[in-house]
């Protein structure tokens, strides 16, 4: 239950809140316009994400990330769409279906850190996201409206997942840490689209991940959610076991006893 | 053939002489507890350990109650409270219920019984009788005979529901133009919904999906809802040279950038699942599928009308703007939407 | 007359002879007290449904005093945090309120919830009990009408419920019905505007359905109720056959004291049953969805499980059959599936007459019939199930392709084609079944049970034992009717009229194959060889006869 949760706040969190906002409000601007300018990183670690990159992505991607025939170009795509993608597992990716899935991470944090960077020095695109957006102290009410206009749609209204077409989907939401969230917004991965700053501005992206942090921390208070994926599941939960139960009962009332 | 036997006809079924005569109902089991008077005792206990259990349930539904007060902001009181309260009467209605079968079944009689039925149709006299009746009615009152009243009466009964028929007419308007209609007007500017912020045609990157209200909706007081049911609007951006466009309607879009009404053709779902490589949208609903790519076609599900498109056009301060409200009415078919 | 009440009677015995002098509750009494009722599972379906609407109504009244039923903008200000400062309709937030503000509210709303889904499934399934066994013959095929506007107001009452709190999920429910009535050729537009009070989704609809919800919807149901009931009482109740039991008596246990400890029981036992489910499963959790707001909408937007046929109707639609009729349209993905589900449920209510049309039986039936012994009507049932089976599949294509990993458009188009050839494998395959389970019980009155041992004969042969079945199982297995098809005959003017050559096809279509019970010449003929037959005095007594 809710009160057995260890406290997520500190008091001296908000302090820190404080400062980083004050900070941070200069690249707040910054980040509403549509340029996104990634941090780079240290020639070593862009050397070293060169290498991996030759190793484990070339020969889809192209040499030089141009892209090829079994992969798009990546120029441009940022270090969030590399740390989203290599970061859950998608890639590399096996085989070319209408969807990746989600699989055991194949790198360590400093490789997808390294890679990230090599592509980030590309072509600017996408940062990962501050830690400031991934806290969860953002405004749910905002965010749960956000969601339910831009991503219930295909994500379902809890996030539970929901079909597109062709044997795609869109993936449930649990689970999903806040800043992989946060980047596959960004960066819209795969058939999902892009929401830009301009779009969901990054106070915006905050305020919906505070909103799925809330409702995947807080136990149903109804009980046992059924999978909320909503009436089907409750009718056949009414079919086979209500009605299920209640015939047991009436095949022992009209049973004869010993 | 008498009226009997004509409405008692076994029609295509044929007799078979059955092999056997009829045994008659099964001779009685006797039961533990019919037999032996410690059996029954140890039901005994048991049916009123059963209601005992009930009354217990009762006290934990009220216990629940109390013990579990609303505490705002914390829902683990109110999934307690709804816990506790419906096992206790999950509880107290079981222990009733098992208790009052187990009776049933173990301590009153399991003889069954043969009880006549009667057949449903009167017998001969009575329907005779009750013919009587109805003539003599009929004669006492002239309803027969009497042609003028009795025309001049069904006359009455056949109007007299008409005014609680027609006293329903100001349910709802008479249905004017409102439905090939919507809010948008030259220039109007798109803006997010729900926020009602303007969009830059810059904004709206490659792969980007907006979902648009009309500039003014936001912070409408009244309608506002009956307004946003027909003038929501999915804008997205794609690479101007995947976008196939009809010749007639090239400027309707800016640069790759196109807005559809977002309400399906079909029945109405906001159609919003919009798959950016493959430039398809999806409605969740009926799984009615339309090419954006390709002037929003039909290209799988039940709808059978494209998505209408909003003519878009940038003003001059960059902002995207209406050309005009859509030009074909929007959301599901109806009958004279082309009048 | 006082007097006759015996001397020892004291508070009880008074109240009895106040209220028999007032009421004659003797009389009621006397009359119903023994009346007797067969037993077995299958006759407490509707009880069922019975109980869960008595539920219904009991945790109904509950909610209408915290419900508001208004459309009327507010912003919500109860405890759960995600919604706090939300703009929303007071519908959405009194429910909301009920949910999280009001102790035993939550409780409530579950158990009314779980309740109406229990109810409109009870009521299904004790329908499919009635028709399988054939328990809508004359004299009951008007009963059977009764019940079956009966599960179509449980539909009615719980749609009109479930749209009440106004969140998301009902509202994009709501819309749907919307695009369904404006489709309606001439009058749909209007019906739409005189329904919502003017365009969809205005501020007057969730009152109007309040009303028709606690009203209108539950005051016919109470009534069919009491005429389905009433109805029950003056046929007295089917059983199924089996010895002693025929169409002149009723065989089973008296009202009082076993079935009023039985039935009074077992409604409690439903509730407990409903309550347990209430207190640990969520349904419709409404703060999940939200507000309504015309512009969202939710991967997995469902109807409640009986409104599913209706959706999957919609969904399986074929696309691009709209026709234009001098420039008006008819947007057939609309009105083909309202059309297909009209005929499909006006099919269901005629059954019973249809039925008796084709064997023109005008006898009053109170054994019901064990499905195998009326083939085809058991494979019509079984294709109508597969037909509304496929339907309510088809409402959750999307789910079923994500959970299965299927391709959406696959899963649509298979739906498709089942629902075509789906009822036609259904009906010959239960047809076959049927048949088959006949063969079975003829073989098994001719010759007995197989018993599973192996003797050598004196001169090597081996053979299987079978003991004979005893005279009670026996006679269920030979005690039903047995139709033959008729050919068209001419009548009294010589004529053989459309109306002759269509029954005289249709009864084929019904009995042209059929097995029909063991009659007693070919009983005694199997017997012949063994005599005795293999009914002895004591049926107990297992008398082995050796197959030849």
């Amino acid at each position: 239950m809710n009160s057995a949760k260890p406290m997520r706040r500190r008091p001296w969190a908000a302090g820190i809140v404080v400062f980083l906002g004050l900070i941070l409000s200069g690249g707040g601007y910054a980040a509403a316009t549509n340029v996104v300018i990634s941090e780079v990183g240290s020639p070593e670690q862009v050397e070293e994400g060169r290498k991996l990159f030759l190793a484990n992505c070339a020969s889809c991607h192209g040499t030089n990330g141009e892209g090829a025939i079994g992969g798009p170009s990546l120029i441009g795509v940022g270090a969030a769409s590399v740390d989203f993608q290599v970061g859950t597992g998608r890639m590399p990716g096996q085989g070319s279906g209408p969807q990746l899935y989600k699989k055991p991470v194949q790198f360590t944090e400093e490789q997808i850190s390294a890679m990230a960077a090599y592509v980030a020095s590309l072509a600017p695109g996408p940062a990962i996201p501050d830690e400031e957006y991934l806290r969860g102290d953002g405004d749910p009410t905002h965010g749960g409206e956000l969601f339910r206009i831009n991503c219930a749609m295909c994500h379902n209204a809890v996030g539970a997942g929901g079909a597109l077409t062709e044997g795609k989907f869109a993936p449930a939401l649990g689970g999903v840490t806040p800043k992989h969230t946060y980047e596959a917004m960004v960066t819209g991965p795969q058939n999902m689209p892009v929401f830009n700053d301009s779009n969901l501005t990054p106070e915006d992206k905050k305020d919906i991940i505070t909103y799925l942090m809330y409702i995947e921390e807080n136990d149903s208070v109804g009980g046992f959610e059924l999978g909320s994926i909503g009436p089907v599941a409750e009718g056949l939960f009414t079919w086979i076991f209500g009605l299920g139960f209640i015939i047991a009962i009436t095949v022992w009332l009209g049973a004869k006893s010993n | 053939m008498s009226d009997i036997e004509k409405s008692y006809s076994p029609g295509l079924a044929k007799d078979i002489q059955k092999p056997i005569k009829d045994p008659g109902i099964e001779p009685h089991r006797v039961r533990m507890t019919d037999k032996s008077e410690k059996h029954a005792k140890t039901a005994e206990k048991q049916i009123a350990a059963m209601f005992g259990v009930s009354v217990l349930g009762a006290i934990i539904a009220v216990w629940g109650f109390f013990a579990f007060p609303i505490i705002d902001g914390d829902l683990s009181a109110t999934r307690n409270n709804a816990l506790w309260m419906g096992l206790g009467m999950a509880l107290s209605m079981l222990g009733i219920g098992f208790g009052a079968v187990h009776w049933a079944k173990t301590l009153m009689p399991d003889n069954e019984v043969s009880e006549m039925r009667h057949q449903a149709r009167s017998s001969d006299e009575t329907r005779a009788q009750a013919l009587e009746i109805v003539k003599l009615a009929d004669g006492e009152s002239g309803f027969t005979r009497r042609k003028l009243i009795r025309r001049s009466m069904y006359g009455a009964i056949a109007f007299f529901p008409i005014p609680a028929i027609i006293i329903f007419g100001d349910l709802g308007p008479v249905v004017g133009d409102t439905l090939r209609h919507t809010m948008w007007k030259p220039g109007t500017r798109l803006t997010k919904d729900p926020t009602g912020i303007p969009i830059k045609a810059s904004d709206v990157t490659i792969g980007s999906v907006f979902h648009v209200i009309p500039e003014g909706l936001s912070e409408m007081e009244e309608h506002k809802l009956e307004e946003k049911a027909k003038a929501a609007v999915l804008l997205v951006r794609v690479n101007p040279s995947d976008l196939n466009e009809d010749p007639a309607k090239a400027d309707w879009s800016y640069q790759g950038i196109v807005a559809y009404s977002k309400i399906c053709t079909h029945v109405g779902c906001p159609v919003a699942l919009y798959e950016q490589h493959t430039h398809h949208l999806l409605c969740p609903c009926h799984q009615s599928t339309f090419d954006l790519a390709n002037h929003c076609e039909v290209v799988f599900g039940p709808a059978s009308r494209p998505l209408p498109q909003l003519p878009i056009a940038v003003d001059a301060e960059g902002y995207l703007i209406a050309q005009s409200d859509f030009l074909d009415p929007v959301g599901p078919s109806f009958w004279d939407m082309r009048k | 007359m006082t007097n006759t009440t015996e001397k020892k009677s004291g508070f009880v015995g008074n109240t009895a002879n106040y209220l028999d002098e007032r009421l004659s509750v003797a009389g009621v009494l006397k009359g119903f007290g023994r009346k007797v009722f067969p037993d077995h599972w299958s006759f407490m379906l509707g009880e069922v449904a019975l109980y869960s609407f008595v539920i219904l109504v009991l945790s109904g009244t509950f909610l209408t005093f915290f419900y508001q039923p208004s459309m009327a903008e507010v912003h919500y200000d109860g405890s759960y945090a995600p919604l706090k400062g939300a703009q929303m309709s007071i519908a959405y937030a009194s429910s909301l309120d009920i949910s999280f503000d009001i102790r035993g509210g939550l409780i409530m709303r579950q158990v009314h919830h779980w309740a109406a889904l229990l109810f409109v499934a009870a009521a299904g399934l004790h329908m499919l009990r009635v028709f399988f066994t054939g328990a809508f013959r004359k004299p009951r095929e008007l009963n059977w009408v009764v019940g079956f506007l009966l599960f179509v107001m449980g539909m009615a009452a719980g749609f009109t419920g479930y749209s009440l709190p106004d969140d998301l999920l009902s509202g994009n429910g709501l819309r749907i019905i919307d695009g369904m009535i404006k489709g309606i050729p001439l009058i749909g537009p209007a019906i739409s505007s005189g329904f919502f009070g003017g365009e969809f989704p205005g501020t007057e609809v969730v009152a109007r359905l309040y009303s028709l919800h606690i009203m209108i919807v539950p005051a016919l149901i109470i009534v069919l109720i009491g005429v389905h009931l009433m109805m029950v009482i003056i046929h007295k109740h089917t059983h199924y056959s089996g010895p002693g039991r025929t169409d002149d008596n009723v065989v089973g246990y008296p009202l009082a004291p076993v079935y009023v400890a039985k039935a009074g029981g077992f409604f409690f036992l439903v509730f407990g049953v409903i309550a347990a489910i209430s207190a640990t499963f969520t349904i419709n959790p409404i703060w999940n969805y939200g507000p309504y707001d015309p512009s969202p909408v939710s991967a997995g937007t469902q109807p409640d499980w009986y409104i599913g046929w209706l959706d999957g109707a919609l969904r399986l639609a074929p696309s691009g059959w709209d026709i234009s009729v001098f420039g008006f349209v008819i947007p057939m993905g609309v009105m083909v599936p309202l059309v297909v589900s009209l005929v499909f449920l006006a099919l269901v209510a005629a059954y019973p007459f249809i039925e008796n049309w084709v064997t023109k039986d005008k006898r009053e039936h109170h054994v019901l019939d064990r499905p195998r012994n009326n083939p085809t009507r058991t494979a019509i049932g079984a294709a109508g199930v597969t037909f509304y089976g496929v339907l309510w599949a088809g409402a959750s294509t999307d789910l079923i392709a994500t959970n299965f990993q299927m391709s959406l458009n696959q899963v649509l188009v298979a739906m498709q084609i089942l629902l075509i050839i789906g009822p036609v494998i259904a009906y010959w395959v239960t047809k076959r079944a049927c048949l088959s389970l006949q063969r079975k019980d003829r073989e098994m009155v001719l010759h007995g049970r197989e018993t599973g041992r192996i003797v050598r004969l004196p001169h090597g042969e081996f053979i299987e034992v079978h003991e004979p079945v005893d005279e009670y199982e026996l006679w269920k297995l030979v005690d039903y009717k047995n139709y033959e098809p008729i050919l068209a005959r001419p009548d009294e003017n010589g004529k053989i009229t459309i109306g002759n050559r269509l029954r005289s096809a249709v009864s084929r279509i019904y009995f042209e194959d059929r097995i029909a019970p063991v009659s007693k010449a070919e009983y005694e003929l199997a017997h012949a060889d063994h005599a005795p037959a293999a009914v002895s005095e004591k049926p107990k007594k297992k008398q082995k006869s050796i197959k030849a």
